[in-house]
């Protein structure tokens, strides 16, 4: 069993600072965990601490049902992918792959047929006697992920280990990691500040902001169900508009500008609504509003992305800025007033004050 | 600084202007001179300093090596190789040489490895590393004269501390007087004046390590003691190699200072290296051609040594 708990795992630095703020994660064997969040909001310290490069300033965090925080990162059981993949630069990637398991006592001839295995999955056999600097950057990244591989630990732990390369290997690599994995069944946590690796990788995510957990979830989950306006602004591309309203007799109200209408099923006080770009229809003005929202915004740019293309528009009278998705090849002209709606399904409710989400 | 030259036109349909780009048909990373002598004229100085006190003084010590000088320089008489043949062929030469050899490889290898050991432990510290850092370099900044004279007083016959502290163990140390005595003050008053500069260099050294490689050697290695001979040890070889180098100059020639304040220019039977012998047989020995013979040698040596180092190390060290 390789299962990982972290138990109320706190890490506080020299001066006070806490960056990471009582975090408690129950991740099952086998499971693919990515870590998300803006850079700062203590990802990557609490990768580091499950991998034993930081101390644990408080709290608990197991590997496999024993308790780790004392316990030296090369007894832990893990492998770690590093951002700038971290290769031996004066081992040839033979010995950057043997070296773990040399350390720990392996017969040569299993850790040639572990080499040998994992540099055919990788498809880095014809490298093998190349020292790193001879690689290229896409290369570099295969050989560390093959030095996790021989090692069949108990969990792989990736930070940011994809954000080195240029777009098109990244995309490769991505899909790569995930089939590996999937593969080997081995426990994962994968740190990331970019929500779409995030979404594509994990089977859970674990959405961090300033040290704290936002939202635990499956991604879609997560999409669907935004806890917080961090989380919905931060999971989606291009992220959920969200539109800070009033409420009057007749229901919802912009704060800004004219152009918002909707009902209000909660009876809510004052709200931020959320709309993904996806859930907005352009209708006919005059539509009846029925129990969802309706919006008219002035369109300022439209960008079409080849599939779709996007509305960057703004509420009607001076309000937040609204991201439309049209299907691609339609065009409007710019500065037009557009009537939008979107069903009642689709809005998302937030807490004024706290962000958190309100369930309608 | 970027040059400031007319365009030669290539900015098309412009008129004349200053460009930073075009300059007479080359682009700006080469500067171009008004006249061709000037790039000489700026050399020339750098090129006067080592003529005078490098070139011609090694001239003229291969010159007078085939000449027999009266003492006092009224005469000379060209001898061939006969002083080259005199010192190769002298027993006190080869003994001599021997101790140069087993002083050098002494003070090289303390020298490097105490150093080394101090910067890997400093690179540790977290609390008031700085301090700690600084106080080991202090040592620097001491001219090889007055480091040979501390290390004269800590190992006086009378008031020495480590003479005292040698008597607690039962070794009667007589420094000047004996021969083992002498040369042990010696190699370690010289490998004390050579750690810091050494420090120094390892320390930067290890700072240039990549932290994630030793995090990665922290995941993939519980030993630090094999940690380090795997990963951080091939990791500073570069500076490692440079210091060699550095030091067996130092061990050869820079530790004059200090081995003659230790014999107080009164070397009796006691060991000195080659480089002092040259200065002994040159100037109180008045053999000038003997002693530019044995100065020759010296400089042929260093050539060789310095070629087998580049050619058989460098091979084996990793530059990233």
């Amino acid at each position: 069993m390789s299962n990982i708990t972290l138990d109320q795992v706190r890490k506080v630095y020299a001066g006070n600072v806490e960056a990471v703020k009582g975090v408690s994660i129950d991740i099952a064997d086998g499971e693919f965990i990515v870590l998300v969040g803006p850079s700062g909001c203590g990802k990557s310290t609490l990768l580091r601490m499950i991998a034993g490069l930081e101390d644990i300033s408080s709290g608990e965090i197991s590997i496999g049902d024993r308790v780790v925080n004392k316990v030296d990162p090369a007894d832990r059981d893990i492998a770690m992918v590093f951002q700038n993949y971290a290769l031996y630069p004066h081992m040839s990637v033979y010995k950057n792959l043997a070296y773990g398991l040399t350390n720990r006592g392996m017969p040569k001839s299993e850790i040639d047929r572990r080499v040998k295995e994992a540099a055919d999955i990788l498809e880095i056999g014809d490298y093998l006697d190349r020292k790193p600097r001879a690689l290229s950057g896409g290369q570099r990244q295969r050989v560390a992920m093959g030095r996790a591989i021989v090692r069949e630990p108990a969990a792989f732990l990736f930070d940011e280990p994809l954000s080195n390369l240029d777009a098109k290997l990244r995309v490769q690599m991505r899909v790569e990691i995930k089939r590996l994995q999937k593969e080997l069944g081995t426990t994962s946590v994968y740190v990331t500040h970019d929500q779409l690796e995030a979404m594509t990788l994990a089977d859970r995510l674990v959405v961090l902001n300033g040290g704290n957990i936002e939202q635990i979830g499956a991604p879609i989950a997560v999409y669907d169900k935004p806890a917080s306006t961090f989380v919905a602004s931060f999971i989606g591309s291009p992220a959920m508009n969200l539109i800070e309203t009033v409420s009057d007799a007749g229901g919802l109200k912009a704060k800004a500008g004219t152009g918002l209408q909707g009902g209000n099923p909660g009876g809510l006080q004052a709200c931020t609504v959320g709309i993904r770009p996806e859930h907005l229809q352009v209708v006919e003005a005059g539509t009846p509003v029925g129990d969802g929202l309706t919006l008219t915004v002035k369109v300022n740019v439209l960008e079409p992305v080849g599939a779709e293309s996007y509305i960057y528009g703004t509420i009607d009278g001076g309000g937040a800025p609204v991201v439309i998705r049209i299907e691609s090849h339609q065009t409007y002209d710019i500065n037009a007033i557009l009537t939008l709606h979107a069903a009642a399904k689709d809005v998302h409710y937030f807490d004024a004050e706290t962000g958190r989400r309100i369930e309608s | 600084m970027r040059p400031h030259f007319p365009c030669d036109g290539r900015c098309a349909g412009s008129a004349p202007h200053i460009c930073h780009l075009h300059v007479r048909g080359d682009t700006m990373k080469k500067v171009q001179f008004n006249s061709r002598w000037m790039p000489y004229a700026f050399l020339l100085p750098q090129l006067s300093i080592v003529a005078i006190f490098f070139l011609w003084p090694a001239a003229e010590a291969v010159r007078s090596s085939f000449y027999l000088e009266d003492p006092f320089g009224f005469s000379s008489t060209f001898v061939g190789f006969d002083n080259f043949t005199d010192t190769l062929t002298s027993s006190n030469y080869a003994r001599v040489a021997q101790f140069t050899a087993v002083f050098t490889v002494l003070v090289t290898f303390f020298s490097l490895a105490l150093a080394l050991l101090l910067a890997v432990k400093a690179d540790k510290v977290l609390r008031a590393g700085s301090t700690y850092k600084t106080l080991l370099m202090w040592v620097y900044a001491v001219a090889p004269p007055v480091a040979g004279l501390i290390g004269i007083l800590l190992f006086d016959q009378h008031v020495g501390p480590l003479v005292d502290f040698a008597a607690l163990f039962g070794w009667k140390m007589q420094i000047g007087v004996n021969y083992f005595d002498t040369s042990f003050a010696m190699v370690v008053i010289s490998v004390w004046k050579q750690i810091p500069v050494n420090f120094i260099f390892f320390l930067s050294g290890l700072q240039g390590i990549s932290r994630s490689v030793q995090e990665a050697a922290n995941i993939d290695c519980r030993s630090g003691f094999r940690r380090f001979w795997t990963v951080t040890f091939p990791l500073l070889a570069p500076t490692g190699f440079f210091l060699l180098i550095i030091n067996v100059t130092y061990a050869f020639f820079d530790t004059f200072g200090i081995i003659d304040v230790v014999l107080k220019t009164e070397p009796g039977n006691n060991p000195v290296t080659l480089v002092y012998k040259v200065y002994l047989d040159g100037f109180r020995g008045n053999d000038l051609g003997g002693s530019s013979a044995q100065s020759v040698l010296l400089m042929l040596f260093v050539f060789i040594l310095t070629i087998i180092q580049f050619r058989l190390i460098e091979r084996r060290v990793h530059y990233s």
